[in-house]
């Protein structure tokens, strides 16, 4: 494919640029997948005139490297730009993608409308023409489904953030409820914020809570007396509460030893061991009715 | 040559780690400490490792022999003020200290010592257990 042909697709693409762009407009809004619930017109009629002019310069430097090549850098920025927007606003992968494809039919039309006579060159220019929008539409689908994998990785994260509260619960006694499974880099995190609030509050007792742990195996129970461990070099005594009689059940089966940390069946006892321990006790202040 | 220096306060000794401990280091500190109990009949030994930043196993180990010794004389050792990140690091080195006591601060240590509050003799019902009285 000589450089002269692809030049001339530039040409047709600059000759009439504004019939195609209103071709190719009204295309994306009569089609099913337009989604005018999430972009409006104005938004969708500029996104596709910097994506032409885009389109036409690289095509003019008869580069088809779209991936690396350096003229196609503007548009590979501009697509990946409409990509990641488009995929935080909600559109399907093919959705986004139709928005490169829909330019075809317009664009042929185009084509055959101004080489019409020539036969040779049309079936040529088409060929072009479909090959660096097909790639370009893949592009389209690859930063889309990036941008998708940014959004559940910083999820994830806010996730592990959010599921590891320590609360205080009265004046040198913290609470740590565990909610989900217990993995190695989640304990790192429990870890780290437990051992900070120990620092910060200066309490002596933390109750590590696991009623909200799904399942205790080797490598969780591992992970739990690390975290008692660590507590206990910096000076705070833990206590394990909320074990469920089928876990209770799992961890002798499993031959796990719990002895060197004290273990309740529910909050409410561990917070009473806890009491006791840093001299305190609940009392009724109102007779018994 | 370089030491660390041994503060007596009462029947406890307080040695306060703020340098990088190497082997040398280590070696006069248990030489220095170990005579200074013998000599002040310490009850009790605090070490104060809040400046330190970094540990690896050797300073884990170092501790541990430290409680050790002081235990043969008769004198507890409470290790203050570890920092969460070295907390961390001495778990998944695998050393927990399981024979050493903790605080979070040296005021914290001071109450857990028998005798520390300057009490002279052990309260009534202690002294039996083969200690030497103060």
């Amino acid at each position: 494919m000589s450089a002269e042909r692809k030049s001339r697709i530039a040409d047709v693409i600059d000759h009439h640029e504004k019939d195609l762009l209103a071709a190719w407009v009204d295309r994306q809004l009569q089609s099913v997948t337009s989604r005018r619930d999430l972009i409006n017109e104005a938004d969708l009629r500029e996104q596709a005139r910097a994506f032409l002019r885009a389109l036409r310069d690289a095509m003019a430097s008869g580069n088809d490297d779209i991936h690396t090549g350096a003229p196609w850098a503007n548009t590979r920025e501009l697509l990946g730009s409409i990509s990641t927007t488009r995929a935080r606003l909600g559109f399907t992968p093919s959705e986004t993608a139709t928005f490169v494809f829909s330019l075809k039919e317009p664009l042929f039309a185009l084509l055959r409308q101004q080489l019409g006579t020539d036969a040779r060159a049309t079936a040529d220019e088409t060929w072009t023409a479909t090959m660096i929008l097909d790639r370009l539409g893949l592009y389209t689908t690859e930063v889309y489904q990036k941008g998708r994998e940014e959004v559940i990785v910083r999820q994830q994260q806010d996730m592990l953030e959010l599921s590891t509260p320590v609360v205080q619960l009265w004046d040198g006694i913290l609470g740590l409820p565990l909610i989900g499974t217990l993995d190695s880099a989640r304990t790192q995190v429990v870890m780290e914020s437990l051992l900070q609030r120990i620092v910060d509050t200066g309490a002596r007792i933390a109750i590590i809570d696991i009623t909200g742990v799904p399942t205790v195996d080797t490598l969780v129970a591992q992970h739990l007396l690390k975290t008692v461990a660590a507590a206990r070099l910096m000076g705070a005594d833990c206590i394990i509460s909320g074990i469920r009689p089928q876990i209770a059940q799992t961890v002798v089966h499993l031959g796990l030893d719990l002895a060197t940390v004290v273990t309740k069946a529910t909050l409410a006892d561990a917070f009473a061991v806890a009491l006791q321990r840093t001299g305190l006790a609940v009392v009724r202040t109102t007779p018994t009715r | 040559m370089e030491r660390i220096p041994i503060l007596k306060m009462g029947p406890v000794l307080l040695v306060s780690i703020q340098v990088d401990m190497h082997d040398q280091l280590a070696l006069t500190l248990q030489d220095d400490l170990t005579d200074r109990i013998v000599k002040t009949r310490a009850r009790g030994v605090l070490i104060d490792i809040s400046s330190l930043e970094v540990v690896d196993s050797f300073i884990g180990r170092m501790l541990g022999n430290i409680a050790a010794m002081s235990r043969v004389l008769d004198a507890e050792t409470v290790v203050v003020g570890m920092r969460p990140a070295v907390a961390i690091t001495l778990v998944e080195l695998g050393m927990s200290l399981s024979g050493v006591r903790t605080a979070l601060n040296v005021e914290r240590a001071m109450e857990m010592l028998p005798g520390a509050n300057g009490d002279a003799v052990a309260a009534p019902g202690e002294g039996t257990d083969g200690r030497r009285p103060d």
